[in-house]
């Protein structure tokens, strides 16, 4: 009986994800978008799970790689470099259109690496130390990000990089509307169903990733870090590669983010950006697959809902208060009463075996 | 030579203003654990709150000496910031004390954008000028300049720096704190009240970043609801740079902080002939950070606490 009841829970859930955008795309597409960016902050926030949920290291630049993904794609697949570079040019007769299958490993693999990189000397910190060492790096990446215009022009500065080409594989390109059987499908529409597949596949991942003999050693290094070496295990390699890890999840989420926009600037990848994902991991249920997707969801999609929201508010407040400014006011009492509540998170994982809990200090 | 001089000055100033605002920090961190992120919040209400008394008492009381109506602007920030602090630590941080570590840090991240939202609603989101009421010619010093605003500022950092040493060696508010933060269940057995001793802490740490906040306020011009951000994520760093939880730590980081800043921040276009320019100077705090972390885990005047379960 109770199988039976998931089977159905699970089918009513994926018909209704399925058909999700075309309710939406009714309402006008700037919905899709919502829900669009709202699956990339799933993506972001399971990457970031693995680094703080799973391996109990406090990650505060983790936007860093979603930075570096982006601008992996965006310089790959835009005609600044050409516009630039006379000798790119030249190389790349028709403009730089690197494909996907080429961008999106070299974009993984180098925010992984990156993550690696900020990993490595980091490993003897703890805690906030490491907290802020994150921080910093988060910082260092968005101002070279910002004034790598000059001498030479690689980043193109504030102003960012646009016309990045969006995606296209197996002849199908996602900028454009596809017609099915007479019915048309947005572009928006279109990223939502490669969104939603790449969010299924991490979460397959971080399942198994969670029951596996790896996981189970970093969940093993964030209760103690002493006893888990005392254990056999390794504690150095297995950090760097939940950063790498994190870090490569990042990277993909950053090139998708940058063809789905065809803009990307440094000021998408301020520190309040990592906060927000910090804020969504530990908000869902830091550790928890299904809290983590709830607080991505929750605090991508409710801002962008409150848009729409915070317009009949205003006029109460007789137009003094600016809608974005509710919204923000809104956000904010939000995260401070969700935690006051339920300080484990909306869906924290069921507790086993922490009998020794209240013996801490 | 004299612009080095120079250099050191400005870098001195800064980093007394970072030194303010990371001792509030430091000094909750010490007792408490927690990232207090809305802390470069209160020392932005403390300067707008000032910048508004200013304003008041120059339309109220015209031919009010500067120093006296800076004074006064100084001690009701002081209040507003105290008071708020106080709220603050009983609403969004106490409730959680006995919570899993990340829940007040993602209050106190909230914390800060309502602080940032609301002050934008109180004081409207442009930059305000803040005047000067200092005389402005500044004094000469073998060549390189200071401001009688900087001076105030050293002076004024000396001074609060002298009154909390005194205040957490030679007190009995200052003993239990330090108890606190050593062991706050076997302080509690002892007689200290954590509660009351959290509060003083979070008054403490307020009076000092609306000092902070008026004398950076007063030394740029300008005041605006985002301007607690920057400098707090810096004193933040002076912290953990000098040994977070430790008072003198959080002093010397922040100094040195300030000094590589500003010689930074002059010398990395010669140095570099012109590549690279003065824009990479918030980065260069970051990258030291970065550096002595590696080689000291703790910070610089951190003790190296032993690993245990």
């Amino acid at each position: 009986m109770k199988q039976q009841q998931k089977i159905v829970a699970f089918l009513i859930a994926s018909v209704g994800l399925l058909i999700l955008p075309l309710i939406l795309q009714q309402f006008g597409n700037a919905w899709v978008r919502i829900a669009d960016m709202a699956l990339l902050y799933v993506l972001l926030s399971l990457g970031l799970n693995i680094v703080v949920g799973y391996a109990g290291l406090l990650d505060l630049g983790y936007v860093a790689f979603f930075a570096i993904g982006a601008y992996m794609f965006g310089l790959m697949a835009s005609p600044h470099l050409t516009d630039t570079f006379p000798m790119i040019a030249a190389m790349f007769p028709n403009g730089m259109h690197t494909p996907l299958w080429l961008v999106l490993p070299l974009a993984a693999g180098l925010a992984g690496v990156f993550g690696i990189l900020l990993g490595a000397p980091t490993l003897r910190l703890r805690g906030d130390y490491l907290a802020i060492v994150t921080l910093g790096f988060g910082e260092i990446i968005r101002v070279f990000l910002n004034n790598l215009d000059h001498p030479v022009n690689i980043t193109n500065g504030p102003k960012g990089v646009s016309q990045i080409d969006s995606l296209h594989f197996f002849g199908l390109d996602l900028g454009k509307k596809l017609a099915v059987g007479g019915f048309e499908l947005a572009s928006v529409s279109l990223y939502y169903y490669l969104f939603l597949i790449l969010v299924i596949f991490s979460i397959i991942i971080c399942h198994r990733l969670e029951l596996s003999r790896v996981g189970r050693a970093w969940m093993a290094i964030r209760e103690d870090e002493i006893a888990a070496k005392a254990m056999g295990i390794n504690t150095r390699n297995l950090k760097l590669l939940a950063f790498g890890m994190g870090a490569t999840f990042g990277g993909v989420s950053g090139a998708m983010f940058a063809a789905f926009q065809g803009f990307i600037s440094p000021e998408s990848f301020s520190l309040m950006e990592s906060v927000m994902i910090v804020a969504m991991v530990v908000l869902g249920g830091v550790g928890h697959l299904p809290g983590v997707i709830l607080g991505a969801v929750l605090l991508s999609a409710l801002p962008e809902v409150l848009r729409y929201v915070a317009g009949p508010l205003q006029a109460i407040t007789g137009g003094r208060l600016d809608a974005s400014i509710l919204r923000q006011l809104l956000i904010a009492l939000a995260m401070i009463s969700i935690m006051l509540m339920r300080p484990r998170g909306l869906w924290p994982s069921p507790e086993h075996g922490k009998s020794l809990q209240n013996v801490k200090n | 030579m004299d612009i080095f001089l120079q250099q050191i000055i400005n870098g001195l100033v800064l980093g007394s203003m970072y030194a303010l605002i990371a001792l509030g920090y430091t000094m909750v961190y010490g007792i408490i654990n927690l990232i207090n992120f809305a802390h470069g919040e209160v020392m932005m209400v403390g300067a707008l709150t000032s910048w508004t008394i200013i304003g008041l008492m120059q339309e109220s009381m015209p031919g009010t000496p500067g120093y006296l109506i800076l004074i006064i602007a100084l001690v009701i920030a002081c209040i507003v910031a105290a008071s708020l602090n106080f709220v603050i630590e009983k609403v969004a941080y106490r409730p959680l004390r006995n919570s899993p570590k990340l829940a007040p840090l993602i209050t106190a991240i909230g914390m800060s954008i309502l602080l940032q939202t609301l002050a934008m609603i109180i004081w409207k989101p442009n930059y305000k000028s803040y005047p000067t009421l200092l005389p402005s010619t500044p004094f000469n010093i073998g060549g390189a300049v200071i401001t009688p605003t900087q001076v105030m500022i050293l002076g004024f950092t000396a001074v609060s720096l002298a009154v909390l040493m005194w205040l957490v060696n030679y007190t009995k508010l200052g003993r239990a704190m330090r108890a606190t933060a050593e062991n706050p269940r076997v302080a509690g057995l002892m007689g200290v009240k954590p509660d009351v001793v959290i509060s003083a802490t979070f008054i403490i740490g307020a009076v000092l970043a609306a000092i902070a906040g008026v004398m950076y306020a007063s030394n740029y011009g300008t005041a605006q609801h985002a301007m607690g951000f920057l400098p707090g994520l810096k004193a933040f760093t002076a912290a953990v740079f000098g040994g977070i939880g430790n008072l003198g730590g959080a002093v010397v980081g922040a100094i040195l902080l300030g000094l590589i800043e500003s010689i930074g921040a002059g010398y990395i276009g010669e140095l570099t002939g012109g590549v690279l320019g003065s824009h990479y100077s918030d980065i260069f705090a970051f990258i030291v950070l970065i550096i002595v972390l590696t080689l000291r885990p703790s910070g610089l005047l951190g003790e190296r606490v032993a690993d245990r379960a």
